[in-house]
């Protein structure tokens, strides 16, 4: 219909993920899972083009690539890479048993003000944030002083 | 002090499709008392201040779902939403982001109401006779309307959509309107329809996609929490696949037909006309 068609097409897009307005912890959550599991798959990529097509062509090559990925760019990029993967990881658990509703109770009469389910065990979650973080930071001192 | 001021700023997005190429923000100043709430200032401006301004509403109590909108960053009902609860002597204003915009604030909700209608939004049963002319109740515990009965007070006025990052970038995304619509029937006990409604919901633009962001629980201002209901109709659909789920009948119609004694005929009158 004409009346229809001068209607202006709305959606945020993919930038409607970063910015969320005035929303709380697990719509953030969503964003970061995405960043991390991206960040992963490229980390990926570039794994696998470094032991594959640079090993292939030879010591020399090899010596070199090696060499210049010990830049301290690459060495904060693979803490970067880690802490995505304990991100991602631990997230994850956490998604895949609310996303089967476990953990998240049963349905209720709403009752104001409302709670919903995942506000309802943000405790948890937030406990479960808690740990990662004490897990990265541990990790983090253990490479910066340990020298791992 | 913001709560105690007398007039406040309202920040309102434009737009008329037979004026403009781009949207634009224009300010009025609003008088405000305690308890005036969004749509109130709406209504002050578009008596007062300009009378093209465009937005819906209708019952002005949280019930029809017409006046959802953008206020401050966040989407709320209009009329459900009092302007002290900002804190703020400026409100800006915008149409719910992820639905066309028709003018200025009245964004088009059809095809949000074309999703809702695609999962079969009604109870589907074997029994047409019944459904076509009922003579009883369908019997149903508390316990089996606690299942579904949350779900069921969706009022349908797009918040959920609005606030969901999924829907923000997939147009075909059914979205946690209908979604949880289509838990909320398939959770009932009267109804038989489950089966059809799951193989909607489990297509590449159904529950799966849904990554449990939650923003859709949070805004909503009738506290249906459709992020939940999802979750639970994936659960639903993962147990089914793995061919489990409800095996009884849908609920059956109460009191159940019972023979009765044939009614004592009426002796035929004995006085002729």
């Amino acid at each position: 219909m004409q009346a229809e068609a001068k209607h202006r097409p709305n959606l945020l897009g993919a930038g409607g993920w970063f910015w969320a307005g005035n929303y709380k912890m697990e719509r953030y959550l969503y964003t970061l899972h995405r960043v991390t599991g991206l960040g992963i798959l490229l980390f990926g990529i570039f794994h696998l083009i470094e032991t594959t097509f640079f090993r292939r062509q030879g010591e020399s090559v090899w010596q070199m690539t090696t060499g210049f990925l010990k830049q301290p760019l690459f060495e904060v990029g693979l803490i970067l890479v880690a802490f995505a993967f304990v991100i991602h990881a631990l997230n994850g658990l956490r998604l895949i048993l609310q996303e089967f509703g476990i953990t998240l109770g049963k349905p209720k009469r709403p009752v104001y003000p409302y709670q919903d389910a995942l506000r309802r065990k943000r405790g948890y979650t937030m406990l479960a944030i808690a740990v990662i973080v004490i897990l990265l930071l541990v990790f983090l001192l253990n490479r910066l002083v340990g020298g791992g | 002090m913001a709560e105690h001021a007398s007039k406040v700023t309202f920040r309102v997005q434009r737009y008329d499709p037979e004026k403009d190429s781009q949207l634009h923000m224009q300010e009025f100043t609003v008088p405000t008392k305690r308890g005036t709430t969004i749509l109130d200032g709406l209504i002050y401006i578009k008596e007062n201040l300009d009378s093209t301004l465009a937005f819906r509403t209708s019952c002005r109590m949280g019930i029809c779902g017409s006046c959802g909108m953008l206020v401050n960053n966040y989407p709320h009902l209009a009329c459900h939403t009092q302007i002290e609860e900002f804190h703020s002597n400026v409100i800006t204003v915008k149409p719910l982001p992820n639905a066309p915009i028709i003018k200025d604030l009245a964004v088009d909700l059809m095809p949000m109401f074309d999703r809702h209608k695609s999962i079969k939004p009604f109870i589907i049963r074997n029994d047409e006779d019944e459904m076509a002319k009922p003579t009883r109740e369908y019997e149903q515990l508390p316990d089996e309307v606690e299942a579904f009965e949350q779900f069921s007070y969706c009022i349908k006025c797009g918040i959920c959509v609005s606030a969901c990052p999924t829907s923000a970038s997939d147009a075909k995304f059914l979205g946690p309107q209908a979604l949880g619509q289509c838990y909320r029937y398939c959770a009932d006990s009267r109804d038989a329809g489950a089966k059809e409604r799951l193989e909607i919901a489990d297509s590449n633009h159904g529950a799966w996609h849904c990554h449990l962001a939650g923003a859709c629980s949070e805004a909503c201002p009738k506290g249906v929490d459709p992020a939940f209901a999802i979750q639970l109709l994936k659960r639903k659909m993962a147990v089914q696949s793995l061919g489990g789920g409800r095996k009884e009948k849908p609920a059956e119609i109460y009191p159940p037909p019972t023979e009765t004694k044939p009614k004592i005929q009426v002796p035929p009158f004995t006085v002729k006309k």
